[in-house]
């Protein structure tokens, strides 16, 4: 089945406060959406709503993938039905090595009984960490652990070539990342894209968008998506900044939450 | 049972005792020195830890032993500790050592690695030279007592620019409850020599299910510029009171590194100290510990400075579970002209249960201006932002957590130098963490 993601009316709020007011999104396989908006608009939270962050709360509307509603599941049934999302902000998790944390996260998604062998497993993972040009070392260093911000990204992106999933969520993948590194990351993503996965890229930046070419682009304000449109729409904030969109919409303060 | 020593007056007790083993005239008269100290000292008091309500009298009573003809007549709660191919091995059966091998090579080369016992009979006057010098016997009713009644034990000695390559192995097991239990662990590495020293002190499940006391000491010199690791992993079971006091001495440039694994199931004193003595001496302790049922625990680390440029690190970590409680207290003392000394020390404790407790009581006493020193304490519980980020990739909350508290243990289980011993302490683990 083509793979079919769909949000209506998300709404979620944390600690209290409604950050996003009612998002609608549909993402289809093979499709490659971009979602830009100033700071504090509610992008993260977003990704972390749809991936089931304990601290937010979801207060209405739906998130399916492939009919299945992914709300009612736990985080980890909501990856193993096929999204991932590549954090604005991992985790260091100390003492677990990176290839052993690789292996349990591949493990999970091949399920009991088809688990990989260590040694398809190290090889596949070499193979992938060759691609994304990174250290061998990386395998064997703890998770995220003193990772250079950049490190951290490619490591985000090795996870998601090694878990196939379905939906891929980037938030702010390029954040940190040197010019090299950009492209190596935006090829890892070119060659991940196929027609049974669809991306949701979230960037503040149109250079992201030249490696990566997307489909559609949203902008999001006040928690909604405000705006859509085509890959020009991304050109013409790169250029003009958001203001024009504020005025076309009559919109004067753009974050969300801050009252 | 015999509950005479631990109330005093069997100072003929003990020197009979001594003298029916054959043990030399000092030995005897050192025993009945202690056997009177040990009726009249008090019970060493461990920070916020009662265990005058703990049963220390069960300590039994000596139990002849009898040498294994061969390493399969051992039970498997020793055989399995064995390190593969090992020439370098010594047990212990309750009171007694029952088994030994020793390298031709490291023999010739004028390395002593034999029971305490037979070393006090072979070795006297180089025993004697340390033998209560790291803890004297007189500091409290423990050491006393364990000066009076221990038995068995381990002596290692390293000449001269002697490097020991294989790690040196002991297996120190209960099996009988009412046997005494009480090894004494010397180890003596002369100038530029170096070793490794692996011990594994365990009882029986089932055998031992009667209440004992293991009163225990570890004494280490390491002589200036050599190079000692000691590892140790126990794992006694719930009826045992577990009483160690290890203690290093350093020399210049010497280094002592301990790596323990705190993994009883019964209540447990453990304080673990380098004095370090000399000019540009180091000391590196690694402890771990898991606490579960109602067992109760005091953990000690402790760092005491004299030498110029000497430099401590202590790390303990412990994860507890159930009803269990550890104190863990962290002790850097620099003492005056110890300039340019550097301690620091890290106390975590991870806590898995409401009804558990885990204190860590960081302590630094300084007495020299010119040092640099510094301590990190933590309690908490584990991390919901890392647990997310795991099941984030399809991992199981239960084994998020579960990658979570054996990442949180990793530092110390990693550094473990004998493979066997590195397996039984994961075993051990997933016991604890997961029984
Ligand atoms: N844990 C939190 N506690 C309180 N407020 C929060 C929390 N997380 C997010 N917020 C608030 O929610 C609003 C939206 O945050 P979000 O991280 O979604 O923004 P964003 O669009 O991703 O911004 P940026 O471009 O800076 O990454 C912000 O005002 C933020 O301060
Ligand atoms: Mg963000």
């Amino acid at each position: 089945m083509a793979t079919h993601f769909v949000i209506d009316g998300l709404k979620a709020e944390i600690e209290g406060k409604e950050i996003l007011k009612g998002i609608n999104l549909e993402i289809k396989g093979g499709e490659i959406h971009a979602i830009m908006g100033p700071n504090g608009t509610g992008k993260s939270t977003l990704a972390s709503a749809l991936m089931g962050h304990p601290k937010y709360e979801v207060t209405g509307g739906s998130a399916t993938l492939d009919g299945e509603d992914l709300l009612e599941m736990g985080v980890d049934e909501r990856a193993l039905a096929g999204l991932f999302l590549a954090m604005q902000y991992p985790s260091e998790i100390p003492g677990v090595t990176n290839s052993d944390f690789l292996r349990s996260a591949l493990n999970a998604r091949l399920g009991e009984g088809n688990e990989i062998s260590l040694i398809k497993f190290i090889r596949k993972m070499e193979g992938k960490m060759k691609e994304l040009e990174m250290n061998p070392e990386f395998a064997h260093r703890y998770l995220n652990e003193g990772f250079s911000g950049g490190e951290k990204k490619r490591n985000e992106i090795l996870q998601m070539m090694l878990l196939d999933p379905k939906i891929v969520v980037l938030d702010e993948i390029d954040s940190g990342l040197d010019i090299d590194a950009l492209r190596i990351v935006s090829n890892g993503v070119n060659a991940m894209r196929s027609e049974d996965r669809g991306f949701l890229i979230i960037t503040h930046y149109q250079r992201l968008l030249n490696y990566i070419k997307p489909d559609f682009v949203h902008v999001m304000m006040q928690g909604r998506i405000v705006k859509s449109g085509g890959p020009e729409l991304a050109e013409r904030l790169e250029n003009e900044g958001y203001d024009w969109v504020k005025e076309e919409l009559g919109i004067v303060d753009e974050t969300v939450g801050q009252a | 049972m015999s509950t005479e020593l631990s109330t005093g007056a069997t100072r003929q007790s003990a020197e009979a005792l001594a003298r029916s083993k054959g043990e030399p005239n000092w030995l005897v008269e050192l025993r009945g020195e202690a056997a009177e100290l040990a009726g009249t000292l008090g019970w060493p008091k461990p920070e916020k830890v009662r265990i005058e309500r703990w049963n220390l009298t069960a300590v039994g009573n000596y139990e002849q032993s009898t040498a294994a003809a061969s390493i399969g007549e051992l039970p498997a709660v020793a055989r399995e500790l064995i390190a593969e191919g090992t020439e370098n091995l010594l047990v212990q059966r309750n009171s007694g050592v029952v088994w030994k091998q020793f390298s031709q090579d490291l023999a010739s080369k004028g390395v002593i690695f034999t029971d305490l016992e037979t070393a006090c009979k072979e070795h006297g006057e180089l025993v004697q030279q340390y033998l209560f010098q790291a803890v004297a016997k007189n500091e409290d009713k423990l050491t006393a007592l364990h000066a009076a009644l221990w038995n068995g034990g381990v002596f290692v000695y390293v000449p001269k620019n002697v490097e020991v390559e294989i790690p040196l192995q002991a297996i120190l097991f209960n099996d009988n409850a009412g046997a005494t239990f009480a090894p004494h662990i010397l180890i003596v590495a002369d100038t530029h020599s170096r070793v490794t020293y692996v011990d594994s002190v365990v009882s029986e499940p089932g055998a031992a299910s009667a209440p004992f006391m293991h009163p225990s000491i570890v004494e280490v010199f390491v002589k200036a510029g050599a190079h000692v690791r000691f590892g140790s992993i126990h794992h006694m079971g719930e009826t045992g009171v577990d009483m160690t006091i290890r203690r290093a001495v350093i020399d210049n440039d010497g280094r002592m590194e301990w790596i323990i694994g705190d993994l009883n199931d019964g209540n447990t004193v453990s304080d673990t100290k380098s004095v370090l003595n000399g000019k540009g001496s180091t000391s590196d302790a690694k402890v771990i510990s898991v606490g579960t049922g109602a067992q109760q625990m005091s953990l000690t680390t402790q760092a005491v400075h004299f030498g110029k440029s000497s430099d401590s690190d202590m790390v303990t970590r412990a994860v507890m579970k159930d009803s269990a409680s550890a104190i863990i207290n962290g002790i850097t003392k620099i003492e005056h002209g110890a300039t340019k000394a550097n301690g620091v020390q890290t106390e975590k404790v991870l806590m898995l249960s409401p009804k558990a407790r885990g204190d860590a009581n960081p302590i630094l006493l300084i007495d020299e201006d010119d040092v640099t020193a510094g301590h990190a304490a933590s309690v908490g519980q584990v991390n919901p932002e890392m647990v997310y980020y795991l099941m984030s990739r399809g991992i199981s909350k239960q084994d998020a957590e579960r990658l979570i508290i054996y990442g949180f243990l990793a530092p110390v289980v990693s550094e473990i130098p004998v493979e066997a011993v590195r397996e039984q302490l994961q075993r051990l683990l997933e016991r604890k963490l997961e029984g």
